[in-house]
């Protein structure tokens, strides 16, 4: 990544307003290295769904999913510290409390990261196990919770240490809303992770409270960030009155909340739980499309009333594109099989694929993105916005990347929906067996895979934005 | 948003929606692993069945197969694994499951290749145990059918 230097006659700082918001930076820079890390490895994996042995001896799909989903939720945990750590003292008003601890912190984390992937890459899995004393407090081998049990408690000390730098910086300056949201998700995020730690001999028990990882996170406190966060973005971008935007970013968490808790259920049905489940989930769920509705109808009004023209286009549109894109990949996709008697045929078949695909993407990929399109002209020292080649590089890559999301998605929904006609709807006997019904699938993997591609060129595209802008600056 | 719904109406609904909510959740969860050990059947739960839970972590099987739905969805589900290729058997179950490891990887070229896990006779036996009970467990009826 490019642009280190300060510019010709005018520093870096200048273009801050705490000169601490810089530890920023190296959270979003590692956050985009990793980003590529993640589609690489989503590429080698959708190979392998229709060419089976590809790589099979040196990286086995399960290994490949592993570096995936991990990827994924590390290089998103580095987009939303380093948005806490860019946007938490400009609410404030105030220094971060110790820039050198986030320095320090940024180390720790992107250390233990690479470490726990090398491990998954170069060791198999069990070995790993052993070598980490998994037997001592097994922890591993869960969904998205494969990392060594050392590595989750570190991932606990890192977030402590960033919890405690942002809440001594809040309780310093001026306690905003945006502030306050904030810190509540993140501190949220911190406690429903402690649930990885509890893991029962008992796998009824061991897949309920997975959820309270799992289900907590994205459809609870996650979005208390991405409120935050988009907040912030809107009020920066379009100039509107802080108490407007503070209003509906209330009701669309309190929405996200109120529908999302109970929500939680949908995932009840069909473990060892009270058929109660069914309806609350159902119910409750069906609900989960509203705050990202009215995400979608606020970034549209707030930028429509803007009371000024901010220079930075792209990063206003990644503001509008997070919303629409959550609504559909969250919203709609979710609703789709949200509901107990149709998710009884889709519970995890590639509808569940589909959906969660867009769904990452719409609402925390493209939510960090569009605080890393806002505050890397400032971060780098170019100013409030990037030149305008720059910009066009940047929207090139939001479209290519945002186009084969839709893409992967409709693919992977007509997968999903030609796997529950011949493998979940007819009786038994009748069915085909699941490998059979993945040959029948093939062709949407091969699709979706082409796809894949598209993203991956629409990711180094909208890396490209970064080197356009080495020497030139444009002025605010 | 009319000016008669204020930024203070909003906050209150937000703290006391989410609190309410939260609170009705533990409760709900309570209640819930109150009633659960009639559904999972945990008087089932032997050593065996621990041990053959810890082999299926450290061998990351979810990270191909889905266990009642959930995992990754390139490889059979497991849930109900105990009655498809064992008809609900524990011997015949645990006679299939040792003959299957021990021949991966199948080496078809282009097929989905399963890795070869090393594990011992005793090992496969516990590993089948682990996916009895959780056959056995009553989960609302699912999967539709045999097929998973």
């Amino acid at each position: 990544m490019a642009g280190h230097q300060t510019l010709k006659g005018k520093d870096i700082m200048d273009t801050l307003k705490f000169k601490s918001q810089i530890v920023a930076k190296p959270y979003f820079i590692f956050a985009l290295m990793l980003f590529v890390g993640q589609i690489l490895f989503g590429l080698v994996m959708g190979l392998q769904y229709v060419v089976g042995d590809f790589l099979g001896g040196t990286v086995p799909f399960n290994v490949a999913r592993m570096v995936h989903t991990n990827l994924l939720i590390v290089w998103l945990l580095f987009g939303f510290m380093g948005a806490a750590y860019f946007l938490v003292p400009e609410e404030a008003e105030t220094e971060l409390y110790s820039p050198k601890l986030a320095i320090v912190l940024f180390w720790v984390f992107a250390a233990a990261g690479t470490l726990t992937i090398l491990g998954y890459l170069l060791v198999p899995y069990s070995t790993l196990a052993e070598i980490t004393g998994n037997e001592y407090f097994p922890t591993m081998g869960r969904e998205f919770l494969e990392q060594p049990t050392i590595t989750k408690v570190g991932i606990v000390i890192v977030c402590l240490g960033f919890l405690f730098n942002i809440g001594m910086t809040i309780l310093r300056g001026r306690k905003t809303v945006i502030n306050m949201v904030l810190i509540t998700g993140l501190i949220g995020l911190a406690v429903f992770f402690l649930f990885s730690f509890y893991n029962p001999a008992n796998i009824a028990l061991d897949k309920l409270f997975w959820w309270f990882v799992v289900h907590l996170w994205v459809e609870g406190v996650w979005e208390l960030i991405m409120g935050a966060i988009l907040a912030f973005i809107l009020i920066k971008i379009t100039g509107v009155d802080r108490e407007i935007i503070e209003k509906w970013l209330y009701v669309i968490i309190a929405m996200a909340l109120i529908s999302g808790i109970l929500g939680t259920g949908h995932h009840f049905f069909w473990l060892a739980t009270p058929g109660y489940w069914q309806w609350i989930g159902s119910v409750f769920s069906a609900l989960e499309p509203l705050p990202f509705f009215a995400m979608v109808l606020y970034a549209f009004n707030m930028v429509n009333n803007r009371r000024r023209d901010h220079p930075n286009k792209a990063a206003t549109l990644w503001a509008l594109g997070t919303s629409v894109m959550a609504f559909l990949g969250a919203g709609v996709w979710g609703f789709l099989h949200t509901l107990a008697p149709v998710n009884f045929y889709t519970h995890g078949t590639q509808i569940t694929a589909a959906h969660g695909h867009m769904a990452f993407y719409g609402a925390y990929v493209m939510i960090v993105l569009t605080i890393i399109s806002y505050a890397m002209p400032k971060l780098r020292g170019i100013g409030e916005a990037s030149s305008k080649k720059a910009q066009v590089v940047e929207m090139w890559g939001f479209w290519l990347m945002t186009v084969a999301m839709v893409f992967i998605t409709l693919f992977l929904t007509g997968a999903g929906i030609l796997q529950v006609w011949l493998q979940r709807l007819p009786e038994s006997g009748e069915a085909l067996s699941f490998m059979q019904t993945q040959d029948e699938l093939a062709i949407f993997y091969w699709a979706r895979e082409f796809a894949g591609v598209i993203f991956m060129i629409g990711l180094l595209t909208y890396l490209a934005n970064f080197l356009v802008d080495k020497k030139e600056a444009v002025k605010s | 948003m009319s000016a008669t719904f204020t930024k203070s109406m909003a906050r209150n609904i937000y703290y006391g929606g989410s609190m309410f909510f939260l609170l009705l959740f533990f409760g709900l969860t309570m209640h819930t692993t109150k009633v659960m050990p009639e559904r999972d059947h945990r008087e089932n739960l032997t050593e065996a069945v621990e041990r053959g839970k810890g082999l299926w972590e450290v061998n990351n099987c979810i990270g191909c197969h889905t266990l009642v739905g959930e995992g990754a969805y390139y490889a059979p589900e497991l849930g109900n694994v105990f009655y498809r290729r064992g008809a609900g058997d524990l011997d015949t179950f645990k006679a299939f499951l040792n003959g299957w490891m021990s021949v991966q990887p199948l080496g078809i070229p282009g097929r989905r290749q399963m890795p070869q896990f090393n594990l011992t006779e005793p090992e496969v036996n516990d590993l089948a145990e682990f996916l009895k009970f959780t056959a056995e467990m009553e989960v609302n009826g699912w999967p539709p059918n045999i097929e998973g």
